[in-house]
């Protein structure tokens, strides 16, 4: 079996090899794939978009429609895993705290909690202690990572950037806050329910939009239908446009990493993660 | 508002599977009703489309956020993709109705998130056959795979493996495609698949344009289950509920071949697949190893599913190989299978549902009987398989028909054989099958002569239907499977005539 | 083989490097998804394999001598302004195509990213639930329980 396999993907790429003979260059600027439809897209982004990053542009609005099942796609993911994993955790009837400065463990009964719970840390067969250098110092960077992931969205149209790279930095600094501090804290702080809840308010933002277009009486996704709404020209309604639909892959891609993640480290319970 | 059909198709089941699976966390009832409303409503969009498209004779042409040509991505609703959206909608609609018990019996507390996924499977089969884009095409048959592989996974203790199987073949045959249309790209600069039908046959001595073809067909053949690689249906079909097996089997195969018959001949034209390249050959001889392989291994098989699997299997020989013949006659005869097959694929996996709801079990031993306890679903289910088998006046005597003639008027006397010959194993099959639900008794009734006075059981004799909410969409697919038999003429003068290009004979 | 062949062949493969790279990726990643026993190795491969077609578009739209796909201008208040008419003036002074590298794949494989992101999400998913049915993740251990059990 091996040694068919193995047979089996020499013999392919062999073949492959053969035939790359006949393509272009690497880097060939004359090649059919830089100059057939490309050069159009270099040339009329600025009076058809108003939007400098080619890359934006054609993602957003050229190719939108694309990229809008490309965020179902991601929203599709989210859903699996969570059809696939969660389990519903049963009820417990005790719970132990522990007190943190001076160490002694409490047991609770039923539904009550420590009051001041600042202190307590709750305890169960999957409690792992914390490390004290690595929890702080990401509380440190994790506002940054954040703001950081903001410029990305906001400033999609002139620096590489956009929707999806901007969304999966914020869904990293909510992730890293669930693998440095405990994934319980995580969930208190972002619920399963606002994930799933936001990741399809995002795909709604993108399919809303276009929607809206449909409304005003243009094509779908053509945002220049919304020149009315943001009281701009035709060629700056795209730009807005733009900007809306990459607000909504944003939401969407942020609350959909952290749903896969919360359901993959915790095998569907969402107890304790990794 | 026609003008913008083409869109509200696929915008509004993606809506609803938003709201369907938001409002699963509020309300547990809500899901199930959006979806099947939403479902409906494209299947009353596809309707429209079809008739306008056949009373105009042009295909409808949509250009998504206004772009035009290769700039954008257009949609192109011509008579072939018109008549395989009415089956999607169509399909999906009806068993998502037929169903609802299944549903509420195994995907108790994720309704919202099963229903999203059911809904966004149907809408990426949607747009996937009104694309005009080869890349749009690759970005909806990955929707359409991760929502089938969360339907499969969701199954028998076995079910998790079969998946992953699943989803390894299917993540190749996938990739391999994308593979394919970036050398289209690399060798004309195009994705759009009306301008790639006007480039090609300017370069078809090109050596790239052949090497896409060749992964492009090798990564749709992955993924519609044809031998060697179609060791992932029977296991994954065999092992996923009900509900899934009703929704993805009649379709992902069936819309496959589709995209194949696309590609093959709407983006790399006629002359240039069955003129320049000398495959076809090749292409129906495996098609016949299917045909041939697929009804053997049915023959063996005790479970239900699994034996329907491997006819499914078995099917999609049928489609390719007469495609592959070249001829306008095989050509008809693939097209019209893909509507009958999706059809009787339907009714035989709607009645699996019910036989393994009824008894609980889904070998075939446990079918004792029940020509006496459901006299109409076994009607329904007797009707499915005279239309496998190629019994006028059902569907399925038609299209073998048509691809019986294609392979005589191209001289392959090897495929018509092995059409044959699978009708043959098919009669035997489902004869097996009626006799063991006719003439065996019902398993409760198992008198030993001695106990007969005291059995405090409801009674043999007594029928005990299916539930009405069941049946009657059941009965729908089977009824439907003579309507289609009966209007299979009208069918291919009207639209499959049109599909094809004029310059096939 | 005399030098001259030994440097034309050299040369041939520098000229295509991006596409060997591309196949022997590919194939590293076909390896094994197919050869290997383990679910996750398989599952890693299968990242391979996606990132390999990943590589090989963005590579085809290369350019020699350009610079990325965003056109060089100077963000000014004046120009944000004053709209579309100004905007469109800047864009009439010509825009050179061969400066720019082709931005199409590069929008293309965003998606296939998140495409092979969403497919490696599923994947873990399932493959925690075979482990949690089975007890291991080694593809021979499996089906010794499925032929015995």
């Amino acid at each position: 079996m091996k040694i068919l396999g193995k047979l089996t993907i020499l013999l392919c790429g062999v073949l492959l090899l053969v035939f790359t003979m006949e393509f272009p260059d690497w880097g060939d600027p004359d090649s059919p794939a830089s100059t057939h439809l490309s050069p159009y897209f270099i040339q009329h982004t600025m009076e058809d978009t108003a939007v400098p990053n080619i890359v934006t542009s054609v993602l957003a609005d050229y190719r939108g429609y694309d990229t809008l099942f490309e965020t179902t796609v991601i929203l599709t993911a989210g859903l699996a895993c969570f059809l696939l994993l969660r389990i519903e955790r049963k009820k417990v009837h005790h719970r132990y705290y522990r007190h943190e400065p001076t160490g002694v463990t409490l047991r609770m009964e039923g539904d009550k909690f420590p009051r001041n719970s600042a202190v307590f840390q709750r305890m169960d067969a999957n409690w792992v202690p914390y490390d004290f250098v690595i929890s702080r110092t990401c509380r440190l960077i994790i506002p940054f990572i954040q703001i950081f992931a903001l410029y990305v969205v906001a400033h999609g149209h002139h620096s590489p950037g956009g929707g999806f790279q901007g969304g999966v930095l914020m869904g990293a600094s909510v992730i890293l806050f669930a693998i440095s501090h405990s994934l319980r804290a995580a969930i208190k702080s972002f619920s399963e329910k606002t994930a799933a809840l936001l990741s399809v308010t995002g795909v709604f933002i993108y399919a809303g939009t276009g929607a809206l277009c449909l409304i005003f009486g243009e094509v779908f996704l053509n945002y220049s239908a919304l020149a009315p709404l943001f009281g701009s020209d035709r060629v700056m309604a795209r730009s807005h446009g733009i900007l809306m639909v990459e607000i909504g892959v944003a939401v969407a891609v942020t609350a959909v990493m952290i749903w896969i993640y919360y359901n993959l480290s915790s095998a569907g319970k969402q107890d304790e993660g990794l | 508002m026609t003008r913008h059909l083409p869109a509200l198709i696929i915008v509004i089941p993606l809506l609803a599977a938003l709201f369907t699976a938001g409002s699963g966390w509020i309300n547990s009832k809500a899901p199930f009703r959006i979806a099947v409303a939403a479902l409906f409503f494209s299947f009353v969009c596809a309707v429209l489309m079809l008739i306008q498209v056949v009373t105009t004779g042009i295909a409808m042409e949509y250009r998504m956020a206004g772009w035009a040509g290769p700039m954008g991505i257009v949609y192109v609703i011509d008579h072939l993709s018109a008549i395989v959206l009415v089956v999607i909608t169509a399909v999906s609609t009806l068993n998502l109705v037929a169903q609802k018990k299944n549903i509420d019996a195994e995907f108790n507390d994720k309704e919202g998130a099963f229903n999203a996924l059911y809904v966004l499977f149907t809408a990426g089969l949607i747009g996937m056959t009104a694309t005009g884009d080869a890349f749009n095409l690759y970005v909806l048959l990955e929707i359409v795979s991760l929502s089938g592989y969360a339907l499969i996974g969701l199954g028998s203790r076995r079910a998790p493996l079969a998946t992953l199987n699943y989803l390894f073949l299917g993540t190749i045959g996938a990739t391999f495609y994308l593979l394919g249309v970036g050398y289209l790209y690399i060798a004309t600069g195009t994705l759009n698949m009306a301008e790639l039908a006007t480039i090609i046959p300017q370069n078809m001595e090109s050596g790239v344009i052949l090497f896409a073809f060749i992964i492009c067909l090798t990564g749709l053949f992955v993924k519609m289950a044809m031998f060697p690689v179609h060791g992932w249906l029977p296991e994954a079909y065999s092992q996923a509920t009900s509900v899934s097996t009703g929704l993805i089997a009649p379709l992902t195969t069936k819309v496959t071949v589709y995209i194949m018959i696309r590609i093959c001949m709407t983006v790399f034209t006629p002359e240039y697949t069955f003129g320049h390249l000398d495959i076809s050959g090749f292409i129906v001889l495996l098609a016949i190893v299917t045909i041939v392989f697929g009804s053997l291994s049915a023959l063996a098989q005790t479970n239900v599913k699994r034996m329907l699997s491997y006819i499914i299997i078995a099917e999609v020989g049928y489609m390719v190989g007469g495609f592959f013949l070249g001829n306008r006659l095989g050509i008809s005869g693939a097209i019209l299978h893909i509507i009958n097959d999706a059809a009787m694929t339907l009714a035989l996996f709607l009645a699996a549902g019910i036989f393994i709801w009824k008894t609980g079990g889904e070998s075939r031993s446990d079918l004792k009987g029940l020509f006496a306890k459901m006299p109409f679903t076994m009607a329904g289910f007797v009707l499915a398989g005279l239309s496998v088998v190629g019994v006028p006046p059902t569907c399925g005597f038609f299209s073998k028909w048509y691809l019986i003639s294609g392979g005589i008027q191209a001289g392959n006397t090897l495929f018509v054989a092995a059409l044959i010959f699978s009708s043959l194993v098919n009669a035997v099959l489902f004869f097996r099958l009626f006799e063991i639900a006719y003439f065996e008794p019902f398993a409760d009734a198992d008198s030993h002569g001695s106990n007969h006075g005291s059995h405090t059981h409801g009674g043999a004799l007594a029928i005990k239907e299916a539930p009405l909410d069941m049946l009657i969409p059941f009965l729908i697919a089977s009824i439907t499977l003579i309507v289609l038999g009966l209007y299979s003429g009208t069918i291919v003068t009207n639209i499959i005539q049109f599909a094809i290009p004029t310059g096939v004979i | 083989m005399r030098d001259s062949d030994m440097e034309s062949i050299f040369a041939l493969v520098l000229a295509k490097a991006n596409y060997v790279v591309y196949i022997i990726l590919m194939m590293v990643g076909l390896y094994a998804m197919i050869v290997k026993n383990n679910l996750i190795k398989k599952i890693v491969g299968m990242s391979i394999f996606q990132t390999a077609i990943i590589l090989f578009y963005v590579s085809i739209g290369c350019k020699r001598g350009a610079t990325i796909p965003i056109l060089v201008h100077h963000a000014s208040p004046e120009a944000a302004a004053h709209g579309a008419e100004k905007i469109a003036a800047h864009a009439m002074e010509a825009v050179d195509v061969a400066h720019y590298i082709n931005p199409l794949p590069h929008v293309l494989m965003l998606t296939a990213i998140v495409v092979g992101v969403a497919t490696l999400g599923v994947a873990l998913a399932l493959a925690i639930k075979v482990y949690n049915t089975y007890g291991t993740v080694e593809e021979d251990e499996i089906n010794q329980q499925l032929r015995s059990g």
